[in-house]
């Protein structure tokens, strides 16, 4: 079975979107976490310790998210590649009929955020881009994650890039949450477009939920 | 030419249990050293090449489109009878029986009939059990509607696409035993040669569309399932690949040519709109459930159809045939329309057209019932003519549509040529002279799925003939002739196009065989047609070559049979001096315009025996006797 | 009306190809745009060049046959019709149309706009069918289906299998077309027995004749001549899913 799900396009689709799925709840209760930040430093603070220091749960999820990222990059571009050899003479006139830009960027959209990851786990995890950020402790030693924020997204270059990968993130985001309904079946005929302008709302929700932390800091709502 | 019908002794409805009680069997183990060939993939070609294998034959079969669910069968809208009696209302074995030899006006051979009427019912369980999807009630039971020339309501269908999901059950048919090893499908391939052996038909010459390799396959039994000649015509309801071209070079084989001038004229189909036009569309006979069929009465009349008031309005179908009304039999329905248009009454450009117009169906049953039923006979309608039928009546005409002659066949389906079987359209058995509606989706599937598989086995089990190879001299002599056609059309290099001679010709057919036909009209066409034949293979333009694809080429040798048919039709319908169904001799109608069969004289099947290029086809007869159904004047009145 | 027409030439695989312009004067806007070619052939005959070659058979939309990307889109611009449906009056006088094959690796080249789309033969061949014999099946009313299943059957059975679906498809996918078939035979309680093997194979043989994956941008469903839902491909794609859990 484990052969056919990676031999076959379907199954490749099957494993996008399971491993979609995955990370788009976890972006949003990312996002969730984030919009603590309108709650207080006390709040957040509490929130993250909670997380830094529930090992047992921090770290199969952060083992549990990589496989995932990995397992959707991996079909991803295998899919991508795929796709490109099934046209060798291309259209010279092409009413892209239906095809959303957003569908058809996808491993550009996806390249990008992944890239972005990486970038923000060295920048907020791991802490070598931004040396400052790692030594911003609360009095009980754990990460004062509302100052570090803060410090951050006052720089307007950080907030900018932030913003912009968020921007691209919910791009992908509007096609990916859409599709995958229709990659693991879950649909009844005459639904669609309630399913893609659900899955689009839920893009700008993200977009934002994510969007509002550094623009309330640039605006200094947040301080 | 020895034409014995073989039909089996005793009373019409135990006719083909005795048939199968004495037909011969070929044991199981002995069907795979057997090879068949089955060409054309329509309901009939399909569903008898799917049935072949399934008993363990090797079949081989050959189509011209580039996938055996293109052939024309597909286009059939309407639907496909059956005697099944779901709705209670009086039918039976014996009145589809009945009624299909009196829409036929008795020209059909009554044995055939009657069989066709008692498969009819298995065949549509067998359609339902591959998952045809037919219409259905909200009891989840099958739905049916009235066709013409019927009072009982026994017409199956599936949407306005009942061709359509018929030929994919029998295409699927058939590629499952592709899938299994049983069946070699030949697609882009035409048959251009029958080859005889013994006086047994066995193999064909073919040519491959794609590079024009000329080939050969030798079988234990041929089987033709082409189609019918309606494009003969030019402009017919035919897909545009319909030709006559394998059953005509079966003829010229030694095959007898049944009832050439049979041919059916559709009275619902979208009038011609100019001279570019390439093919007809019909608009399915259903539509004349609820519409109703009128013309101004006065000559000349061009109000719009909505100003025209009911008391100026002649309903003529109506008022002609009350107890059949809208629903009166094809050939007579379009040769009323045909009066009324000939008086000056009909509409639209030319005045070649009258009105099938829904307005009371419209008002009675209200807008989602009619779309329901014929939403896309209303689009297609919309996307042909820009008018909304929904609001304005539609404009029809009739045009040619369906072939009931063609290679003669006995109760076995078997020509005169012994191990050449011929099934749907292109035999000429079950319909006579005139064919009901929703009746050839029967007869295609009554052959292929429950006939043919049957008495194709007593011809192997009784010939006992050796297969020849496919090298042997009467094949290479074949294809040398094949070869050498196909080099004398390209070296023509003439001025006229193809298609200008095919128009030329379907004109001619048109105007002096088509829906009415006089002695001296056919005298002439008998004239015009070789004139215009010598002209072809002295002017015919056949640009390309013979290697690649050559669409002119494929078409040029369809059209040169075309030219030999037609001649063939005139000849046929000339020498039938009386009119009955679809063949209407104005010398011979009664008082009020009507069919006059002349029973003494012409209660035959007529048959053409080819004899040489030089020499006149020789007319044989095959006398049809009535036992069941008595000869009666047919009146739908 | 007058067209001029970029008309994409090639004379077979073996032989690269290109664009040829043709114009065609005193069209009438009734004309079907296969007529508008017929119209174009007979000049070109008439000067003893090779006519367009284009599949077509049926020319009133149910056969299948007819293909053509027509200004970028299949079919035509018109929605819901095939090529042989399309009418001038769609075109705007004095126009450029730019006719060029259905391009798909799957679907090879034969000639000027004739492919081969065999391929589709062949995933119907590997399970698109309800394995019954010929013979004697139970009556068929002793098998009721509820209506609106039998409704959405005939939806995805209305498929013609002419290709367009891969045509638009920025992968080349096919499958509407094979969610199509599967969905009408997997809907059917006849089908029910065969239903996972089917679906497996016909999959599998998609995947082996070189179609691409579905990026579910629903431009098949755009272009389909007959308005076959893309909700068919999810009604496939759970299929699939639920025969590989249950076939591991």
């Amino acid at each position: 079975m484990l052969d056919r799900v990676w031999k076959s396009t379907l199954g490749k689709k099957f494993l996008m979107a399971v491993t979609g799925t995955g990370l788009v709840l976890f972006v949003f209760v990312h996002m969730m976490g984030n919009l603590q930040m309108f709650l207080g430093p006390e709040v957040i603070n509490r929130y993250a310790a909670m997380l830094q220091t529930s090992i047992e749960f921090l770290w199969p999820a952060r083992f549990g998210l990589a496989i995932f990222a990995l397992v959707h990059i991996g079909t991803g571009i295998t899919l991508t590649w795929q796709n490109r050899q099934t046209r060798d003479q291309r259209y010279a006139t092409r009413k892209l009929v239906k095809a959303t830009l957003a569908s058809r960027t996808m491993l550009w959209t996806g390249s990008f955020v992944a890239l972005y990851v990486v970038y923000h786990l060295l920048h907020f995890t791991i802490g070598t881009i931004d040396l400052h950020l790692a030594e911003m402790k609360t009095p009980d030693g754990h990460r004062d994650v509302y100052r570090m924020l803060i410090w951050a997204f006052q720089d307007s270059r950080v907030a900018c890039g932030y913003i912009l990968a968020m921007g691209v993130l919910c791009f992908h985001l509007s096609h990916g949450i859409g599709a995958l309904f229709q990659s693991l079946g879950i649909k009844k005929p005459g639904y669609e477009p309630l399913i893609y302008r659900l899955a689009r709302l839920a893009a700008l929700g993200l977009l934002v939920g994510f969007v509002s932390v550094p623009v309330a800091v640039q605006l200094g709502w947040l301080q | 030419m020895k034409l014995d019908a073989r039909i089996p002794s005793g009373p019409v409805p135990q006719k083909w249990s005795v048939c199968k009680r004495d037909l011969k069997l070929v044991a199981p183990n002995n069907k795979r050293k057997y090879e068949i060939l089955v060409v054309g993939t329509g309901l009939a070609g399909s569903s008898a090449a799917a049935t072949l294998a399934e008993l363990g034959y090797q079949v081989k079969v050959f189509c011209l489109q580039d996938s055996p669910r293109r052939a024309h069968s597909v286009a059939a809208q309407g639907g496909i009878n059956a005697a099944k009696n779901y709705q209670n209302d009086g039918d039976s074995v014996h009145r589809l029986f009945y009624d299909t030899i009196k829409g036929g006006d008795f020209r059909s051979r009554e044995a055939n009939v009657f069989r066709l009427a008692e498969v009819s019912v298995n065949i549509i369980d067998q359609c339902a059990a591959q998952g045809v999807p037919f219409a259905r009630e909200y009891s989840g039971y099958l739905t049916n509607r009235s066709f013409g020339g019927a009072q009982v309501s026994r017409t199956f269908y599936a949407r306005g696409q009942t061709g359509q999901q018929l030929l994919l059950g029998c295409y699927q048919a058939m590629l499952r035993q592709a899938h299994l090893g049983q069946v070699r499908i030949f697609p882009r391939t035409e048959m251009l040669d029958l080859v005889v052996v013994n006086g047994h038909a066995k193999g064909i010459v073919v040519r491959d569309l794609l590079t024009g390799k000329i080939s050969s396959h030798a079988g234990d039994a041929v089987v033709l399932a082409t189609g019918g000649y309606t494009n003969v015509f030019y402009l017919s309801t035919s897909g545009r690949g319909s030709n006559v071209t394998a059953i005509w070079r079966a003829y010229k084989k030694g095959a007898a040519f049944a009832n050439p001038c049979f041919t059916q004229i559709h009275p619902t189909c979208i009038p011609v709109s100019g001279d570019y036009q390439s093919k007809l569309t019909l608009m399915s006979e259903s539509l004349r459930n609820d519409g109703r069929v009128w013309v101004p009465k006065q000559p000349g009349d061009k109000r719009p159809p909505a100003e025209i008031p009911e008391s100026d309005r002649d309903y003529y179908l109506e008022r002609m045939y009350p107890a059949y009304g809208n629903l009166a039999p094809r050939d007579i329905s379009s040769r009323a329309t045909k009066r009324v248009c000939d008086e000056g009454r009909g509409v639209g450009p030319g005045g070649l057209g009258v009105y099938l117009d829904f307005s009371d169906a419209l008002r009675r049953l209200g807008r989602s019932v009619i779309a329901e039923r014929y939403g896309n006979l209303f689009e297609m309608y919309e996307e042909i003519t820009a008018e909304n039928a929904y609001e304005t009546p539609m404009r029809i005409y009739p045009a040619p549509h369906y072939a009931m002659g063609g290679l003669w066949v006995d109760y076995h389906l078997m020509s005169n040529l012994p191990g050449l079987f011929v099934i749907g359209e292109a035999n000429f058995s079950d319909h006579g002279a005139n064919r009901l509606g929703a009746s050839a989706l029967m007869q295609g599937l009554a052959d292929g799925y429950f006939i043919l598989p049957y008495t194709i086995g007593n011809y192997i089990a009784t010939a006992k003939q050796t297969r020849p190879q496919p090298d042997a001299a009467e094949f290479r002599e074949s294809e040398a002739e094949v070869a050498a056609t196909i080099k004398r059309l390209l070296a023509i290099r003439g001025k006229k196009t193809v298609r200008q001679f095919h128009k030329d010709l379907g004109k001619i057919l048109w105007e002096k065989c088509g829906m009415a036909r006089t002695a001296a009209g056919l005298q002439q066409a008998l004239k015009e047609i070789p004139t215009l034949r010598e002209e072809f293979w002295q002017n015919v333009s056949v640009p390309g070559d013979d290697a690649d694809l050559n669409q002119s080429l494929e078409h040029a040798g369809r059209v040169a049979d075309f030219f030999e048919l037609g001649e063939l039709m005139c000849r046929d319908a000339l020498a039938r001096n009386e009119s009955c169904g679809g063949h209407f001799r104005e010398e011979y109608q009664t008082a009020d315009g009507e069919c006059q069969r002349n029973d003494t004289e012409f209660a035959h099947v007529a048959c053409w025996e080819y004899r040489s290029a030089q020499q006149p086809p020789v007319r044989h007869i095959e006398p049809l006797t009535f036992e069941e159904a008595h000869l009666a004047e047919r009146s739908y009145k | 009306m007058k067209l001029k027409l970029r008309v994409w030439r090639q004379k077979n695989a073996h032989t690269p190809g290109q664009f040829v312009e043709y114009h065609a004067d005193n069209l009438n806007p009734n004309m079907s745009f296969l007529e508008m070619l017929d119209v174009v052939n007979e000049q070109i005959a008439a000067k003893g060049e090779e006519p367009i070659a284009f599949d077509h058979d049926c020319r009133e939309g149910i056969c299948g046959a007819c293909s053509c990307v027509i200004n970028g889109e299949p079919h035509g611009p018109h929605d819901k019709v095939t090529t042989c449906q399309t009418y001038l009056r769609s075109f705007q006088d004095g126009a450029t149309v730019t006719i060029e094959p259905f391009r798909a690796n799957a679907f090879p080249l034969i000639k000027d706009l004739v492919v081969d789309r065999t391929a589709f033969d062949r995933i119907i061949q590997a399970g698109g069918y309800i394995s019954v014999g010929t013979g004697h099946p139970p009556d068929a009313n002793s098998l009721p289906v509820p209506k609106p299943l039998a409704d959405l059957a005939m939806d995805a059975a209305a498929c013609i299998g002419c290709g367009a679906c891969v045509a638009a498809c920025k992968n080349a996918s096919a499958m509407l077309f094979v969610a199509a078939k599967v969905s009408h035979l997997n809907l059917l309680p006849q089908g029910q027995p065969e239903r996972d093997v089917r679906a497996l194979a016909m999959v599998d043989q998609m995947d082996k004749e070189g179609f691409g994956a579905c990026t579910v941008t629903l431009s098949c469903q755009a272009v389909c001549p007959k308005g076959i839902s893309g909700s068919f491909i999810a009604k496939m794609n759970r299929d699939f899913l639920r025969a590989m859990l249950l076939n591991p």
